[in-house]
């Protein structure tokens, strides 16, 4: 993890801001993506509805967590699936490391996981000898250029088709140069179908698991998530705790919405329900199942009430879809695993507020993701929470990373400004200050300067309220 | 493992709240989306074919002859079948000797993985159900219809008897009783594989099937006009 790195998402989104071409692919792709959903709530009555029992399930899910991860445990077991626990990336990584050595395995083939991603499995394997390929074809395509996905749903939206053709002109074997969208998907699907019949383990994330039937839920339109839990004959899936929901009636409606609030889509093509390995009568199907469960930070973020908002997340993108700050700087800007708004507040939480100051400033507080959120999450009062914790250590806050985001030159500006609004002289003398020098407060000032870097310095009135309010004979205020 | 178990549920116990009282789960929103029958399958036709589902229709006799006529039209080599449903027994029934092979998956799939990978054009299965609202089959593969059946063969053929539409996903699952029990498999497939990876560019046969035909077979009671 790069925790102690510096990360300066400021940087990287100024650096975005100049890229006319990645600025075009991300619009254009957003667009089309908030068209798309839009025309999926008709009904706004339905919507809301919608939400409501979705945000209820996932809070209730919440609620009984521990009772539900152990149910789920029971049930797996029953089905004959392995559960797993690690609570850390590094032990999920060697656990599955462990699992495949034990059978040997050195080719795998992946589904597309999030979680997965954020504890750099891939990397993990190939540095122990063992090949991890993605096989979503928009993982497949940034694995070829050694990139990270710049969207949960839609990993390579960063890249336009010429990128593209470009690239797999390049890397894969006798592949011609082609602009043709579905001459690269036939591209795709050749190299990978082979890997598929090949490959010695499927690994896979899991989109909502069912406590009482023992079920892992996959949703997916390529057929590749099938393909990685159904031909190899061991199928690894991962999720992070917080997946679960009691039963398998609750994952009707988060479905519907999911793929609705995703990519506008009243239904993915596959819904793939897993409750077992081969069955003894069965001619196909995967040996064995491992489900691996990851906490990896989620079981502090649930220690705080208000922050455990965070977890209801089933990962739609729907937020930065609407973000207008993600739109513009496009997901790599950010750093991190997860991008966009859900980036913003959960990756602090897990990597620390003080390391990834910078992502909880980059927001202009608009609101859009809460509203477009299925979950209705709320997005901008928990970046609000974050800020607070960023420069405060409070006793009983429980955030990774408290009170490490503070600056000294902040600091003190706070301090002048309360002395200053505590002390109505001082205030008169300050604003009369203000008003008759306005022309000579020097852009170059601390905190000032973040301002006038790239904008005209704000000139105040030539008079304050106060005195103008006096002057019009108004009584005192 | 037992150790991060532990910790890990002693870190959620000790943050849970176990006094709240549980949200109530209004589910009005699913229970209203309700059509009669002849309507659930116009919309599951109007849903799938918006992903590029072809339809044949058939009566509840005629339906293997329909299977057999797609397959001698698209000139395929061979159909890969699932023989101990009752559709997979009618349908070896009625199929000639010469024409498309009829090929039973009946042995485990390491026996014959690289024909099923490479060799076989099509694949025939039966569903238990589909979904109204948005357009969908309900698979239960297993023993008698294994997984890959309708997963690598480049054509899949669905079975759907038009009686066993549900509204929705979620009356679909209460109905098929999926809640209690499931196999180790279930599905819903709602076309052929696609992708809009690239540049949101819709591109289909991506991993699975390329094609998706449903034989609906309409076995509604005719109701007096």
């Amino acid at each position: 993890m790069p925790a102690e790195t510096e990360i300066h998402f400021r940087e990287a989104a100024a650096k975005a801001l100049l890229d006319p071409q990645l600025r075009a692919n991300f619009r254009r792709a957003m667009d089309g993506l908030i068209a798309k959903r839009q025309a999926q709530f008709p009904d706004p009555k339905d919507l809301q509805d919608l939400r409501d029992l979705s945000t209820a399930i996932r809070s209730r899910s919440l609620l009984s967590l521990p009772d539900l991860l152990e149910q789920l445990e029971t049930s797996c077991a029953r089905n004959g699936i392995q559960v797993h626990w690690a609570e850390t990336c590094e032990q999920g990584n060697t656990l599955i490391l462990n699992l495949l050595k034990a059978r040997g395995a050195t080719k795998l083939v992946k589904g597309k996981s999030m979680v997965s991603e954020e504890m750099h499995l891939n990397a993990f394997l190939e540095e122990h000898g063992i090949e991890a390929l993605e096989s979503d074809l928009g993982e497949y395509i940034i694995q070829l250029d050694g990139e990270t996905p710049s969207h949960i749903i839609m990993p390579a939206i960063h890249k336009n088709k010429g990128q593209i053709a470009r690239q797999f002109s390049q890397k894969i074997k006798n592949a011609k140069y082609t602009e043709d969208v579905d001459e690269l998907t036939a591209m795709a699907r050749q190299v990978l179908r082979q890997k598929f019949f090949e490959a010695d383990a499927g690994i896979s994330g899991v989109n909502f698991a069912v406590a009482e039937t023992g079920t892992l839920c996959l949703v997916e339109n390529e057929g590749n998530g099938r393909m990685s839990t159904h031909v190899p004959p061991l199928h690894i899936a991962v999720m992070g705790l917080e997946k679960v929901v009691a039963r398998l009636e609750e994952v009707a409606p988060l479905y519907a919405i999911l793929t609705r609030s995703a990519t506008g889509q009243p239904v993915s093509t596959y819904f793939n329900l897993i409750s077992g390995p081969r069955g003894p009568e069965e001619k196909d199907g995967p040996r064995e199942v491992h489900l691996v469960i990851l906490d990896n930070g989620r079981s502090r973020i649930y220690g705080d009430p208000q922050l455990r908002a965070t977890l209801r997340c089933i990962r739609c993108g729907a937020c930065m879809n609407h973000c207008p700050v993600y739109t513009r700087v496009g997901g790599h800007a950010y750093e991190a695993v997860y991008p966009g708004p859900i980036g913003k507040i959960l990756t602090p939480q897990l990597e620390g507020v003080g390391v990834r100051h910078d992502l909880i400033h980059g927001s202009s507080l608009c609101g859009a993701c809460a509203e477009v959120c299925p979950v209705e999450i709320p997005i901008p009062d928990i970046l609000v929470r974050l800020r607070r914790e960023a420069t405060h250590a409070d006793a009983g806050s429980k955030v990774a990373g408290k009170g490490t985001g503070r600056t000294l030159t902040e600091d003190l500006a706070w301090r002048a400004w309360a002395a200053v609004l505590q002390r109505p002289r001082l205030y008169r003398a300050s604003a009369w200050l203000a008003t008759r020098f306005r022309r000579f407060i020097p852009g170059g000032l601390p905190l000032l300067r973040a301002w006038t870097m790239s904008r005209t310095k704000p000139l105040p009135a030539p008079r304050s309220l106060q005195e103008r309010l006096r002057s019009e004979g108004l009584p005192h205020v | 493992m037992s150790d991060a178990r532990t910790a890990i549920l002693d870190r959620l116990r000790a943050a849970a709240s176990p006094g709240e009282a549980l949200p109530a789960l209004d589910s009005t929103v699913l229970e209203r989306r309700h059509w009669p029958p002849a309507e659930r399958v116009l919309r599951l036709r109007r849903g799938m074919e918006a992903v590029h589902t072809e339809f044949l229709e058939a009566g509840p006799e005629g339906w293997p002859a329909v299977i057999l006529a797609f397959c001698e039209r698209e000139g395929l080599k061979n159909l890969l079948y699932g023989p101990g449903t009752s559709a997979g027994a009618r349908l070896a029934e009625v199929w000639p000797a010469d024409g498309t092979r009829l090929v039973p998956y009946d042995r485990p799939v390491e026996t014959f993985k690289e024909e099923l990978f490479q060799a076989v054009d099509a694949g025939f299965t039966t569903t238990v159900g589909g979904v109204a609202e948005t357009g969908g089959l309900l698979l239960e593969p297993g023993p008698l219809e294994p997984r890959l059946l309708s997963l690598v063969p480049p054509i899949h053929l669905a079975l759907l008897f038009a009686s066993t539409i549900q509204d929705t996903l979620w009356s679909a699952i209460r109905a098929l009783g999926w809640g209690q029990a499931l196999p180790p498999n279930a599905l819903l497939i709602s076309g052929p594989s696609k992708t809009a990876d690239i540049e949101q560019t819709l591109a289909y046969g991506v991993h699975g099937p390329r094609r998706l035909i449903v034989i609906l077979v309409n076995d509604l009671p005719r109701t007096p006009a």
